[in-house]
């Protein structure tokens, strides 16, 4: 037996895992609906691990394991002592545990995917523990959101505009939220969802799809080989 | 004191402790902490019970790492000492000495809860010390009890793998024994935190007392156990961990259970 | 050990080998006791081999393989040296209880601590319930207590302490209790207890607002299977060990609360 088969406490060869998705947002953007949407369309497809990070007890993994999206086991909810930023950011040793108890329990994993607590907009995921990151915004908030930046909007891999169907609910402009994303961002993805209306979610599906195969193809020495089937999503 | 004392006793380190209020968060949910009198009490007695026994854990940790570390491959540590010969001949007997510590803490750890978040919390705390001291020491410590070893223990190996002493490893456990419950009751309670920092330069006097105790019983332990010694590897596995504190909190044990068993909670205990 | 309303009591040696007075004072002396039973198998029955009293620790066989501390002297008090050894044999069975309280009182000397010992070792297969009635700490006594308890392998035992602080409206003097029990030569349960240091009787974390303390420790084949998981009402959880092993630990307002409690807890262990 290896050294490091029997021991916990292994960081593992970056090289030889699962890719780490960080979701955050503001509370009630549409994180764990957006997860659970992830799970039912990629499941089928990809090896998944979810890690919840609930303000409150276990709700948000609750709820998926209800969803039946995935099996209940391969979710883990890590509680976070009223600092959601602080355990995706500053402190990422519960989530990187969690994450790594999962990839050892079920692995190899292709996809693991951290929601974060529902938080404020400066709050990022560190590249410790998350190798891409979706920020989750909803129309609701206004339209002027995007243009205030912020480093979950501005630097997020993918910004998730969701919510749309109330677009004309609560007058927000999606055209200027499109606009004003674009400028801040770099040219880094844009999406816009109904998770309500089209909870298939295809073009964020999609997207994960995408980092998911290239995040396998840069795993040169992955020791169990690529992950990633090459069905479509 | 080392410096490194500083990094390691530090909340900002980041090996999971920010997650634990060390069973304030119930105390204050079964309203036996509502203010900073009552918040007073409850860590000076936390200081004296759990601080204590853990003080002395990871002061003993700390001085197993250091006869364990001073043997071969490692000789350019700092902390490398003439005891050398007094280190475990092997591997194997590395790891049980060091699972032999374990259970000791176990054998203190009377609550389910309790020991569950005391092994979260060195599993994590090993994790990230292995990362920022990397040391042979610490390998052996993780492959010896995969699960987690009990923080306190985690705590005394990374404090010898950093380079501090072992009054240095029982002052962070005593320090770390208060200042996450503290915390946590600033938070929970929106209590002014000048106060409660004014409350935790009170009991100073406690804390020193307490490291200058914890340290002097694991000294004792461990000295009494290599001089008994036959082999160098017999005298690792000879020491009389028994003797060090045992101070039981049965409201502490209560409020873990309780914790554990509550529907909404914001720490992990 | 026995209740006693202070002042002298006549010491009355039953069997009193080893029991001698070791220092003069204004109440009884201070006492140097040394008391010790032993189980015996004979024929397939447990038989009492030894029963050595020593004041103001007597003996008294009440049944078979049952044995009660009787009071014959006040105390313990400040300055007695008292030791209590307990051997119970591979595959016997003994009960040792006592017919009242143990109230704890100063000595003569108002620093001189008084000091209990006991000593434990229970056999292969062998099944000890130790079950005295609790420790009432009277004011000003200074009182340390060790408990040694040895399991062998297969060895049962039920182990129940309960300590008071003071009697009615009194405030505690201080005691210092310490419990090791190892199983197998495993520690299995280790804990000290400290009553009247201003420190950490009022804390909420460690005795809250109750006014006793007690524990009964369940180990062995005899004693059924520990609970999957810990379980708690008002006061009392049960706490499975990380040993083979159960400690049901409870806090109370006062002393027959206490008792309630720490039975409620003993019948949460499944049945053998």
């Amino acid at each position: 037996m290896s050294a490091n088969h029997d021991d916990r406490h292994h960081s593992p060869d970056p090289h030889g895992r699962a890719l780490r998705l960080g979701v955050g947002g503001p509370v009630g953007s549409g994180k764990t609906a957006l997860v659970a949407a992830l799970c039912r369309t990629l499941g089928p497809v990809l090896r998944l691990g979810v890690v919840t990070n609930d303000i409150y007890t276990t709700e948000d993994a609750d709820f998926l394991r209800r969803a039946g999206v995935l099996d209940p086991e391969r979710i883990v909810a890590v509680q976070t002592g009223c600092c959601p930023h602080t355990a995706i950011r500053d402190d990422i040793a519960a989530n990187i545990d969690a994450v790594e108890t999962l990839e050892e329990r079920f692995g190899p994993l292709d996809l693991v995917i951290v929601e974060s607590g529902g938080d404020n907009l400066t709050a990022t995921f560190s590249r410790g523990l998350a190798d891409q990151q979706i920020f989750v915004l909803d129309v609701s908030g206004g339209d002027k959101v995007p243009r205030k930046g912020g480093p979950g909007v501005t630097s997020a891999d993918l910004l998730v505009i969701n919510k749309t169907d109330l677009a004309k609910h609560v007058g927000a402009d999606l055209t200027v939220m499109s606009r004003d994303a674009a400028a801040v961002r770099d040219g880094k993805p844009v999406l816009f969802t109904s998770i309500r209306e089209v909870p298939e979610v295809y073009s964020v599906a999609e997207w994960v799809h995408g980092v998911v195969q290239s995040w396998a193809h840069t795993q040169a020495h992955h020791p169990h080989g690529p992950v990633v089937p090459t069905a479509n999503a | 004191m080392d410096a490194a004392l500083l990094l390691l006793a530090d909340s900002r380190l980041p090996a999971g402790g920010h997650a634990h209020s060390g069973g304030a968060e119930q105390a204050v949910r079964a309203g036996a902490i509502t203010g900073t009198e009552d918040l007073a009490r409850f860590l000076r007695g936390r200081l004296a019970t759990t601080g204590l026994v853990t003080a002395a854990l990871s002061a003993a940790a700390c001085h197993l790492a250091v006869l364990l570390g001073s043997h071969g491959e490692d000789g350019g540590r700092p902390w490398t000492e003439p005891s050398a010969a007094a280190a475990a001949e092997s591997e194997t007997d590395a790891r049980a000495a060091w699972r032999e510590l374990d259970a000791e803490a176990d054998a203190r750890t009377a609550s389910p809860a309790q020991r569950y978040a005391a092994r979260t919390q060195g599993r994590l705390l090993l994790r990230s010390g292995r990362r920022i001291w990397p040391s042979p020491v610490l390998d052996t410590l993780a492959q010896a009890v995969p699960d987690g070893v009990h923080h306190p223990i985690a705590l005394g190996a990374v404090a010898a793998a950093a380079g501090c002493s072992r009054h240095d490893a029982a002052m962070a456990a005593a320090y770390t024994s208060i200042t996450g419950p503290a915390t946590a009751a600033v938070r929970l309670l929106g209590l002014d935190p000048v106060v409660v920092h004014r409350v935790l330069a009170g009991l100073v006097p406690d804390l020193s007392g307490v490291a200058r105790t914890a340290t002097a019983a694991a000294s004792g332990t461990v000295e009494a156990g290599v001089a008994a010694r036959g082999t160098a590897a017999e005298a690792v596995l000879r020491i009389a961990w028994e003797e060090l504190p045992a101070h039981a909190a049965p409201a502490l044990d209560l409020l873990a259970e309780q914790h554990l068993r509550t529907e909404v909670r914001l720490f992990v205990s | 050990m026995g209740v006693t309303t202070g002042g002298t009591t006549e010491v009355t040696p039953v069997q009193a080998i080893g029991a001698a007075p070791v220092r003069g004072g204004t109440g009884r002396r201070a006492l140097f006791a040394r008391a010790a039973v032993a189980t015996a198998l004979s024929g397939g029955r447990t038989v009492l081999d030894t029963l050595r009293s020593a004041p103001p620790l007597t003996l008294r066989q009440t049944g078979p393989g049952t044995v009660h501390l009787v009071a014959t002297a006040a105390g313990p008090l400040g300055g007695d040296d008292l030791g209590l050894s307990i051997d119970v044999a591979p595959g016997t069975v003994l009960t040792i209880a006592s017919v009242a309280s143990t109230l704890v009182l100063p000595g003569p000397e108002e620093s001189a601590e008084s000091v209990l010992v006991v000593d434990a070792r229970v056999g292969a297969g062998a099944t000890l319930v130790y079950a005295p009635e609790p420790t009432v700490l009277a004011a000003g006594c200074a009182h340390r207590m060790v408990v040694r308890l040895t399991l062998e392998e297969g060895a049962s035992v039920s182990w129940r302490e309960e300590i008071v602080f003071g009697r009615h409206g009194e405030r505690p003097g201080r005691c210092h209790a310490r419990f090791d029990t190892t199983a197998g030569g495993v520690p299995l349960l280790r804990q000290e207890f400290v009553v009247g240091d201003p420190a950490v009787d009022a804390s909420p974390a460690v005795y809250g607002d109750a006014r006793c303390v007690g524990t009964t420790l369940l180990a062995g084949p005899a004693f059924g299977t520990p609970p999957g998981e810990a379980v708690i009402s008002a006061g009392c959880a049960v706490l499975p060990l990380a040993g083979q092993g159960t400690l049901v630990s409870a806090l109370a307002p006062d002393a027959p609360t206490l008792r309630a409690r720490l039975t409620w807890g003993e019948t949460q262990i499944l049945p053998a």
